[in-house]
C-alpha cells in the first residue's frame, strides 16, 4: 500500500489488452501468489486424510496391496524375478511407489481446473496454481510410503549405498514429466471432458509398458528398445537403483530427465496459450 | 470523495463470443476429430456474439460507479474482464491500482473444512496475504456474527451464515478498486443493511467502487453516477437518478417486442410456425397485482406439420431468471401462409411486485407426441406494481417470494380476566373460554 501511493498517479499499474498467440509462462506469478499455492495444498491434504476414516494408513494399503497383487501375478504365476537379489515383492513395492508419484501426480493435476470450475470462471488468480497444487498432497502421499519402503528394505536386506543420495532426482525427475502432462491434460479438459475417461485407460497401459513390475534386463532385446522409448522407463529404473541397489546406473535416466524439462516446458507453454480461454468455456 | 485522478480507463473495450451452432458443437474431443476428419476445410458454422462493443469509460478515483442493465446486457461480461477472469477481444483497460473482485458469494468455500480455514482459504483465493487475513479475522468474524462456529465444518452452517461469512471476508478485501456483482441479495434483511453500511464506509475511505445491482434502491444510495449497458453497449452515462430513470423506461418498453430476428436456441426452431411478436399489457408494460392482463402474440405460418393443430406453452420467469410457473393453452388451427394474432389472458397468479419476462414455446401436438416448433427463453418483459390497497407490497423483497399468498383473516381476541393471560399456556377449555 505504502509503495503504491509513491508511485506516479498517471501511471498504469496494470493494463489489459487483449492477447494473442503463445503468452509468456509467467512462472514469476506462481511466486507471488505462492501463498495462494500454499493455501490449495493444505485444502487438499486436510480433505484427503480428514474425510476418510483410515486416512494416512490407505497410502500405506494401496501401494502394499498392489505389490501383494504383483507377487501373486508376475512372481508366483508368471515367475518374473526381481534385480540383485531384492526381494520381489520389495522390488514391486518400490516400482509401485515411483509409479504412485507420477500417477498421483498427473490424476490430480489434469483434473484440477475441472474440479474448480466456480473458481476459474469467478475469481482471478494465476490458474496454473490449481494443477501445480495437487504436487504436495501427492508428495505426502509418496513420502509416507517411502518410509514404509525403507521398512521393507531394511528387513529384505537390499544393498543401498550413496546412490540414495540421488534420490531427490529422480523424484524431481518423475514430478516433472508428470507435471507436464497434468498440466496440458487440465487445459484440454476443460474444453473436452471425455479427457477424463482416456485417462485411467492410458495410465493403465503406461504402467504395463514401464518397468514397474519386470526389470528393464528381463525383457527380450527387441522389446527393450521400445520400453526405452517411454520416458518413465529410464527414471523406474533409476528409482530402484538408488532405493534398492545393486544394479548399474541406468543411463537411460538421463534420457527421462531430458524428457522431464520437455514436457513440462511444453505443458506449460501450451497450458499457457490455452488459459485466456478458460473462463469463457469450463 | 472523487478526484482527478483516474481508477480506471477503458477504451474501445470489446469482447466477442463465439457461439457454434448446434451441429457445429463438439463436446468430446472425438466428435471435434471425426468433424475435421469429415471436412477438413471447413471449421464449423459459428456465429458471432458482441457481449461488449466499444465501450469507453473513464472512473475517478474514490468514485462509486454503479453499472445497470439487463439480464445479458454485459454487465458481468465487463466486471469479469476488469477482474482479468476473461480476456477482451479488442481495446484496452488501464487499471490504476490492485483489483479486488467479488463476483460471486463463497465462490471457494469448502463444506468439509471450518469455518476458520475457509476464511483463509476464501480470503487467500480473493487475493488477500496471509497477513492481511491475521490482522483482520477477528473482525471478519465479529461481522458476520460467526464466533462461536469458528471450528466447525462449514456444512453445519446454515446457509444464511454461509453467506454471512462468505461476504464478509470479502467486505474487509483491502484493494484500491473493488468489483462487486449483485452480492448484496443475500442475508436477511438485517444483514443486507449491514452490508449496505459497509459498502457506505468502504466509499467513504476513499475506495474506487464498481456496483452491479437490480436493486435500484441500493444503487441510489451507493453510487452518485451510473452507466447503463444494452446489448453490450453504453448507452448512458451519468448522474445516478437520471440513469435510473432511463434504466426503467427502457425496462417499460421491452414488453411489446419483435422476436421475428431474434436467435432461436435450435437452428429448426421457428421454419414452420414463427413467432413474429410478444406483447403483454398495454402500452406502459406495469401490471397492476389484481388485474387480469391481456398477451397477444403475433405468429406467421409458413408450412405444413403434422396434426396442424398449434398450442402455446408460457413460463413467467422473475428477472433473475426464477421461474414462477407454466401455464398450456388449448390448441388452435392456423391458415398457412400469413400472420395470426393469438390473444390469451395472462395467468397472473397473485405475482408479487417486481419485474418478470415471459418463456414461450409454440407446440404441435399430435397422439401424445410433443412436436417442437419454435422457442424462445426470453420475450416480452413487465412490470407487476403493488396493489394500492395492500399496505405491505410495496417493501416486498427479493427473498418473500415469487408470489403473495392470500391474506389471512386476523381476529385478535382479548381476555378479561387477567388469571386466563397467566395460564394462556395451558389448553383451552381449562381456563378462559375461545373468543
Amino acid at each position: 500500500m505504502v509503495a503504491m501511493s509513491s508511485r506516479p498517479l498517471d501511471e498504469p499499474v496494470l493494463r489489459i489488452r487483449p492477447r494473442r498467440g503463445f503468452a509468456s509462462l509467467n512462472l514469476g506469478s506462481l511466486w507471488t501468489h505462492r501463498e495462494l499455492l500454499q493455501r490449495f495444498t493444505g485444502r487438499d491434504l486436510t480433505l484427503r486424510y480428514r474425510q476418510t476414516a483410515l486416512g494416512v494408513i490407505w497410502v500405506v494399503l494401496q501401494p502394499l496391496l498392489g505389490a501383494g497383487a504383483f507377487s501373486f501375478v508376475f512372481g508366483a504365476i508368471a515367475g518374473f524375478s526381481s534385480s540383485g537379489g531384492t526381494p520381489y515383492f520389495v522390488f514391486a513395492f518400490a516400482g509401485l511407489t515411483a509409479w504412485g508419484l507420477f500417477y498421483n501426480v498427473l490424476t490430480r493435476a489434469s483434473g484440477s481446473l475441472v474440479a474448480n470450475a466456480p473458481l476459474v470462471s469467478k475469481v482471478f488468480f494465476p490458474r496454473l496454481i490449481l494443477p501445480c497444487s495437487t504436487v504436495g498432497s501427492s508428495l505426502v502421499d509418496f513420502a509416507v510410503a517411502l518410509v514404509m519402503l525403507a521398512v521393507l528394505v531394511l528387513i529384505g536386506g537390499a544393498s543401498t549405498g550413496w546412490a540414495l543420495l540421488t534420490l531427490p532426482l529422480w523424484v524431481a525427475v518423475i514430478i516433472a514429466q508428470a507435471l507436464g502432462i497434468g498440466v496440458l491434460l487440465s487445459a484440454l479438459m476443460v474444453r473436452y471432458r471425455d479427457v477424463q475417461y482416456v485417462l485411467p485407460v492410458a495410465s493403465q497401459l503406461l504402467l504395463f509398458a514401464s518397468p514397474v513390475a519386470y526389470t528393464l534386463a528381463a525383457v527380450s532385446h527387441r522389446g527393450r528398445a521400445w520400453l526405452q522409448v517411454n520416458p518413465l522407463t529410464g527414471v523406474l529404473e533409476a528409482f530402484r537403483w538408488s532405493t534398492l541397489g545393486g544394479q548399474e546406473f541406468p543411463v537411460s535416466a538421463l534420457y527421462s530427465a531430458g524428457w522431464a524439462v520437455v514436457l513440462v516446458l511444453g505443458g506449460f507453454a501450451l497450458f499457457a496459450r490455452m488459459e485466456r480461454q478458460f473462463a469463457d468455456v469450463i | 470523495m472523487s478526484s482527478d485522478a483516474p481508477a480506471i480507463r477503458i477504451r474501445g473495450l470489446g469482447k466477442r463470443y463465439r457461439i457454434a451452432h448446434r451441429d457445429a458443437q463438439h463436446i468430446t474431443l472425438a466428435e471435434t476429430m471425426l468433424q475435421r476428419l469429415r471436412h477438413p476445410m471447413s471449421r464449423g458454422q459459428r456465429e458471432d456474439f458482441w457481449a461488449l462493443r466499444d465501450i469507453d469509460l473513464d472512473i475517478a478515483r474514490g468514485e462509486a460507479l454503479g453499472i445497470l442493465g439487463r439480464n445479458g446486457a454485459g454487465k458481468s461480461t465487463l466486471l469479469k474482464v476488469l477482474s482479468r477472469i476473461t480476456h477482451p477481444t479488442t481495446g484496452e483497460v488501464d487499471l490504476y491500482g490492485r483489483v479486488g473482485g467479488l463476483l460471486e458469494v463463497g465462490t471457494g468455500f469448502h463444506p468439509e473444512l471450518t469455518g476458520r480455514e475457509n476464511v483463509y482459504l476464501n480470503g487467500s483465493i480473493l487475493g488477500m496475504r496471509t497477513r492481511e487475513i491475521d490482522q483482520r479475522f477477528d473482525e471478519i468474524v465479529d461481522f458476520a456474527g460467526a464466533e462461536r462456529f469458528l471450528d466447525t465444518p462449514l456444512k453445519r452452517f446454515s446457509s444464511g451464515m454461509q453467506v454471512r461469512l462468505a461476504f464478509s471476508v470479502a467486505a474487509f478485501l483491502d484493494t484500491e478498486i473493488l468489483i462487486i456483482d449483485e452480492v448484496l441479495a443475500v442475508g436477511d434483511a438485517d444483514f443486507q443493511a449491514k452490508c449496505l453500511g459497509k459498502m457506505g464506509d468502504l466509499l467513504n475511505g476513499g475506495r474506487t467502487v464498481l456496483f452491479v445491482s437490480h436493486n435500484a434502491s441500493a444503487v441510489a444510495q451507493l453510487t452518485q453516477r451510473c452507466v447503463l449497458l444494452d446489448a453490450g453497449r453504453l448507452v448512458a452515462d451519468g448522474p445516478t437518478a437520471d440513469v435510473l430513470a432511463e434504466y426503467s423506461k427502457a425496462r417499460e418498453r421491452l414488453n411489446d417486442v419483435s422476436t421475428w430476428d431474434l436467435p432461436r436456441p435450435e437452428s429448426h426452431l421457428g421454419t414452420i410456425v414463427k413467432l413474429a411478436r410478444v406483447r403483454v399489457g398495454d402500452s406502459s408494460g406495469v401490471i397492476p397485482q389484481t388485474t387480469q392482463s391481456n398477451v397477444q402474440l403475433e405468429v406467421v405460418r409458413t408450412g405444413s406439420f403434422d396434426g396442424d393443430a398449434l398450442r402455446v406453452v408460457y413460463r413467467i420467469l422473475r428477472h433473475d431468471g426464477i421461474p414462477v410457473g407454466t401455464a398450456i393453452t388449448s390448441g388452435v388451427v392456423l391458415p398457412a401462409g400469413q400472420r395470426s394474432v393469438l390473444d390469451f389472458e395472462l395467468a397472473s397468479a397473485d405475482l408479487a411486485p417486481g419485474h418478470y419476462y415471459l418463456a414461450i414455446w409454440i407446440d404441435a401436438g399430435l397422439e401424445g407426441v410433443v412436436i417442437p416448433l419454435d422457442h424462445l427463453p426470453v420475450t416480452a418483459h413487465f412490470q407487476v406494481v403493488p396493489d394500492a390497497a395492500s399496505p405491505f407490497a410495496h417493501v416486498w423483497a427479493n427473498d418473500w417470494g415469487v408470489t403473495t399468498l392470500p391474506s389471512s383473516t386476523l381476529s385478535a381476541c382479548s381476555a378479561k380476566d387477567p388469571a386466563v393471560g397467566q395460564h394462556a399456556t395451558q389448553p383451552d377449555g381449562q381456563h378462559g373460554e375461545r373468543c
